[in-house]
């Protein structure tokens, strides 16, 4: 009821705008990928081309995968799924490395994790765009 | 039926805490009767009873509703009136008070500090202008009943403060139960109140602290599902987070 309304009481807080959302949503997406996409990929291009199962035989050699590659849609599929796990990743080693009793030195674990998963992303658009 | 010869026992290795008579906890050692039917809570009760009135510690109901006798039970948060002996038996159990939070006396914990935060949610139904009695009730479907059901079954125990490590590090993190609690009301078709939330929940001491360690699901005695309810919230967060980058978005 509205006549309960209070002042915020607690002392500690910080106030003002977080942007833990936006590195949030990146290890979200990445987690989707990293569930969803990774295994089907790992399983195509690890056992299924390895192995040369069925039509894998043939789907797999290089003219024809290098074919492929070159095509802009998946170079862009193929970014997504580096990049977004890249971010993921690095949200979740920020978190547990502070879970594990590094809060002490959060702030350059979130500038080095973040910044390994920029610095691999941009390599992995650069390997992408010289193909 | 032949009558047991000697009483079987069991050991309790109780925290013990004076504050007016010494400076560090010590632990006391209690062999109480064993029967199978009884919980760590008859216990304490008979050591009370019959062993040792100075014992402090919290209890109520004895039935899982009050929330009240949460207590660390070799290590592990639990609703006293729910850990049966004969799941330690014949171990001895040891009976701490709930971690994360200052020891009062005993097992009795601190929580004024679980309770500002609890305020600071506003765990109650917010209407922007309240409608006459006259006008009858504030009218709901099962759908959206069930929209929050669950998030409402939380007692206020705090088990999910003790098994929570971020809680435990970060002094201003809101904590499980309370954004689960503030999830529960934001959800609530009859509910206004969200903008009044908004800090508390989606701000730096809310929901983006967790990193879904997921502990206060698992030790969760009404299945609330702490952990869903932030995740839930931080969807929602991030979508308006997102909204406010937009060109047309509107920053708060």
């Amino acid at each position: 009821m509205s006549a309960h309304t209070v002042p915020n009481p607690l002392p500690h807080s910080k106030g003002g705008r977080t942007h833990e959302p936006f590195w949030w949503s990146l290890f979200s997406a990445g987690g989707v990928v990293a569930a969803f996409v990774m295994p089907v990929l790992i399983f195509l291009t690890g056992l299924a081309g390895a192995f040369g199962w069925g039509a894998a035989q043939e789907a797999f050699t290089y003219d024809h995968i290098a074919n492929l590659i070159s095509n802009p849609l998946i170079k862009i599929f193929l970014f997504v799924c580096v990049s977004l796990p890249l971010f993921h990743c690095a949200h979740r080693i920020r978190h547990s490395l502070v879970d594990v009793g590094l809060g002490g030195i959060k702030t350059p674990l979130a500038v080095v994790s973040y910044l390994s998963a920029a610095v691999l992303t941009v390599f992995c658009a650069f390997v992408l765009l010289r193909i | 039926m032949g009558t047991p010869t000697t009483q079987r026992t069991i050991k309790l290795e109780v925290f013990r805490y004076r504050p007016e008579e010494e400076d560090e906890p010590t632990f006391q050692t209690y062999e109480v009767p064993y029967r199978e039917d009884w919980v760590v809570l008859d216990a304490l009760n008979h050591i009370k009873d019959t062993v040792d009135g100075t014992l402090s510690y919290r209890w109520s109901c004895r039935m899982g509703v009050c929330g009240s006798c949460g207590m660390m039970v070799n290590g592990y948060p639990k609703l006293t009136c729910a850990a049966f002996l004969r799941d330690y038996y014949p171990n001895a159990i040891r009976v701490e008070p709930l971690v994360n939070f200052p020891v009062e006396r005993d097992l009795v914990i601190n929580m004024d500090d679980f309770m500002r935060k609890l305020k600071a949610v506003k765990p109650w139904i917010i209407r922007k202008k309240e409608q006459p009695l006259a006008e009858g009730e504030y009218r709901q479907t099962p759908a959206e009943l069930a929209q929050y059901k669950q998030f409402s079954m939380c007692i206020n125990c705090m088990l999910c403060y003790s098994a929570c490590p971020v809680v435990g590090r970060e002094e201003g993190f809101i904590g499980p139960a309370v954004l689960a609690l503030g999830q529960r009301y934001n959800l609530d078709s009859r509910d206004q109140g969200r903008a009044q939330r908004q800090e508390t929940i989606f701000g730096h001491e809310g929901i983006w602290e967790c990193t879904f360690v997921g502990e206060c699901s698992t030790v969760c005695p009404k299945d609330v599902d702490p952990a869903g309810a932030i995740q839930m919230a931080k969807v929602q967060g991030a979508m308006e987070y997102m909204k406010t980058l937009l060109p047309w978005g509107q920053r708060s």
